[in-house]
């Protein structure tokens, strides 16, 4: 994926590839999805261990102080390994918006703990259903007296129920659909009056339905300036959604060489499926469409590191409508292509399909990024 | 905002962003702009591909002055000796400014194969009259019968003397109305497999027993011929390598065409008229709901092309220092055909009533013509070509599946 290794991503690659190999095959994987987010989670402490949490962090917080390549390296290896866990939400979503906008004391308290495998992160953003964008906030906050309040409902936040700490944004002043008026605070998951109802999403990760009733949070849980915290929920979402775009081009080529392996031995017709030319450019097809969404996928990520805002977006935006439409293509192709067998839970393909359905749908959908991308070409 | 610490470079576009570069592209881009004639730029503008002999020899005389005829020679033979990323800039800078392509036959496809394959004699020959701009040059190898199965092409030379006869016919001849000469393949063995026996040979458009018979597109433009061949009479050294071993100089000479296939720059050339035609147009001429409708798929064509190019850069330049494309460069003409076509296409439709008329300004001498979309239907008429020449898509998916895929 990357156009250039350095040696410690030469060595992160291979121990990438190592771990997915060895210890997360599709055979155990099954098992290992029970334990998913629990605290004895063994992939979790594992991620630990290899460094891969503390790899994109920065220095000063117990982090490895790695670039948006290692951030493409790893996302690349987790989406050929279909490997399911809460890494976007914590080390992407959740620690870019405590760099980005967390006072030291709040960098200092969670950024080596996630670096340690310590402290997960969930993100608290979307609330109505079809409305994706994160400015729709309606869960209100006020102060009183040296807290504030929270009341309100946010709906499918990733891995929310296996979190330590949650992310919520709040509206504090102005309307539905303002960009100002909106915080942003970070308050443990056991706080009183959060109910959080949980359930398991199509790629066997989770998410959950939050209720804030009237849930009382320190001055100190304020993450940034009040009101003005929509630029940091944009950048942390940018940087979850290039990270799972780059996820998407590992599935997708995994996809693609596991139809690519199928159609080259099986026979029907006294032939392998293909030698025919229909199947053939199909397969073609997937190709090209594996190797624009790379490209893309890479510049989405690169544009993580611009100063200026409106490239980001642009860049991630862009980069999700064609990685999302490839995403599709592909999945549905080889499904097609395998035929019966990739409509089995006993095959991978399916599975591969199913993320990468589900990576269509985090973050802002295709119609959502095509809408914010021709917004930004005015 | 700055999410990293440390920078990497993803982005391979930044090969093109060095301070060296930007010079060079300012110095191009300033070239372009005070030097193309107005009346070709207009011409180019509207997307045509049958610029007359006239237009493309001044525009070619005009880089010549300045040393950047035929931008993909070595400096030995004339040419610039651009680097490959000074070539992709150049040719970059010509498309945005509406320069002529450069042209292909001779200084694309002949210039290289000659200096791979000819004879001192032959490199003396040939080499000059292309970098002046004086020879143009043809390519004969289509024929009725021998299009996508190229190989199975029967346009006979026979050896007579020191003399090949030739008979048959040759198919889709671009440019042949305008050329002095044609390189191409024929059949001088019958007996073996296909690819054998064709033998590569460069003759002289005026022979005796030569007819060019024009075929014009349904779209009104005349670019292609077929050229009839009665008893042609071609001197031996006129034969480009081994006789019977046309087939691997062709197949060189075809993986020449590395820089462009995914016509990119021309694309984002046409793009960028097409986003200032929709944002100049008459506020009234489209209800907001289609306004809605263009802005996303002009959008959704912006976004397909950022990612073809940013694959064409990752293949055309390995980052090991090996600038070899394999077989996945069909790819990038598949995309870039489609794409292009995809462009025309709506140029047209956002033309509205506009489009419907078949009057083209043929002088290039009434911008308002190009500025009203009067022209918009042209090209998308034109432009199905692509797809179907140079290797049909069909074939290049073919390549793809065979040499990439292993299948």
């Amino acid at each position: 994926m990357l156009p250039t290794f350095t040696d410690e991503q030469r060595l992160l690659k291979e121990s990438l590839e190592r771990f997915r190999q060895q210890d997360y095959s599709f055979e155990k994987r099954k098992g290992l999805l029970a334990k998913l987010g629990s605290k004895d989670d063994p992939v979790w402490a594992q991620f630990a261990e290899l460094g891969w949490l503390a790899a994109t962090l920065p220095e000063d917080y117990g982090g490895l102080g790695g670039s948006h390549a290692d951030l493409a390296l790893l996302m690349e290896q987790f989406g050929r390994g279909l490997v399911t866990s809460p890494f976007v939400p914590t080390v992407v979503i959740g620690a870019t918006a405590v760099r980005l906008a967390g006072s030291e004391a709040q960098k200092a308290a969670i950024l080596p703990g996630i670096a340690e495998g310590r402290t997960k992160l969930a993100l608290a953003y979307l609330e109505a259903p079809g409305q994706l964008d994160p400015s729709i906030v309606a869960t209100r906050v006020r102060s009183d007296g040296d807290h504030f309040i929270i009341t309100g409902n946010k709906i499918a936040a990733l891995y929310a129920n296996v979190a330590d700490h949650l992310l919520v944004s709040a509206r504090m002043f102005g309307q539905l659909g303002d960009h100002q008026g909106i915080s942003l605070f970070i308050i443990p998951a056991n706080a009183k009056g959060l109910a959080i109802g949980a359930y398991r999403t199509h790629d066997d990760g989770w998410a959950a339905d939050l209720h804030f009733d009237q849930v009382h949070v320190p001055a100190e849980a304020l993450v940034g300036s009040a009101g003005s915290a929509l630029d940091t929920v944009e950048a942390s979402l940018d940087a979850g959604a290039a990270a799972i775009c780059a996820e998407a081009v590992g599935a997708m080529w995994c996809l693609h060489d596991m139809t690519l392996d199928y159609i080259k031995v099986r026979k029907q017709f006294g032939a392998t499926i293909g030698s025919f030319q229909a199947i053939q450019h199909r397969m073609v097809n997937m190709y090209m469409k594996c190797q624009l969404a790379q490209s893309m996928a890479l510049a989405g990520i690169a544009a993580l590191d611009s100063s200026d805002p409106v490239v980001r977006r642009r860049a991630v935006s862009a980069a999700k409508v064609q990685v999302g439409r490839a995403a599709r293509h592909v999945g549905e192709e080889a499904v097609q292509l395998h035929g019966g067998i990739a409509m089995t839970d006993e095959y991978a393909a399916g599975h591969y399909f199913k993320r990468l359905t589900m990576i269509r749908l985090m973050f802002g959908d295709e119609e959502y990024h095509l809408r914010r991308y021709c917004a930004l070409s005015r | 905002m700055k999410i990293f610490q440390r920078e990497d470079s993803l982005e391979v576009r930044h090969r093109f962003e060095t301070a060296e570069m930007r010079a060079f592209r300012a110095e191009v881009r300033t070239f372009v702009r005070d030097h193309l004639p107005e009346e070709i730029r207009r011409k180019v503008a509207q997307e045509r591909m049958d610029l007359p002999r006239e237009d493309q020899q001044r525009w070619h005389k005009i880089l010549r002055a300045k040393g950047w005829a035929c931008p993909g020679w070595p400096k030995e033979y004339g040419g610039p000796g651009f680097s490959d990323d000074q070539r992709y800039v150049f040719e970059r800078e010509l498309a945005l400014g509406d320069a002529p392509r450069p042209m292909i036959y001779g200084e694309g496809m002949l210039g290289p194969t000659v200096m791979a394959y000819g004879t001192e004699a032959q490199k003396e020959r040939i080499l000059p009259g292309i970098l002046e701009g004086d020879v143009f040059w043809c390519q004969g190898f289509s024929e009725p019968n021998a299009g996508s199965d190229l190989a199975s092409l029967q346009c006979k030379a026979e050896r007579v003397g020191d003399q090949y006869v030739l008979n048959g016919s040759k198919m889709w001849t671009s440019e042949g109305h305008i050329a002095d000469w044609m390189f191409g393949l024929f059949r001088t063995d019958n007996t073996g497999r296909k690819q054998d026996g064709i033998t590569f040979l460069m003759l002289d458009l005026k022979s005796p027993g030569i007819t060019v018979r024009p075929i014009l597109l349904f779209e009104g433009t005349h670019e292609v011929n077929q050229v009839f061949f009665d008893n042609v009479r071609v001197p031996l050294e006129n034969g480009l390598g081994d006789e019977h071993k046309g087939w691997a100089i062709a197949k060189y000479l075809l993986s020449l065409e590395r820089f462009g296939t995914a016509e990119v720059s021309r694309s984002l050339a046409s793009l960028a008229r097409l986003k200032s035609f929709v944002r100049d147009q008459d506020p009234f001429r489209h209800a907001l709901e289609q306004k809605d409708a263009i802005e996303r798929r002009v959008a959704e064509l912006e976004m397909e092309l950022d990612a073809l190019e940013i694959t064409e850069v990752r293949f055309l330049f390995k980052q090991d220092g090996a600038n070899e494309v394999g077989p996945e460069a069909s790819m990038l003409k598949v995309r870039g055909t489609e794409i292009q076509q995809d462009i025309f296409e709506l140029a047209m439709v956002c033309a509205g009533g506009y489009a419907l008329g078949a009057r083209r300004d043929e002088s290039g001498a009434d911008a308002a013509a190009t500025q009203r979309g009067q022209d918009s239907a042209y090209p998308y008429f034109n432009f199905r070509k692509t797809a179907i020449y140079a290797g049909s898509n069909e074939i290049q998916r073919n390549i793809i599946a065979k040499a990439v895929l292993g299948l």
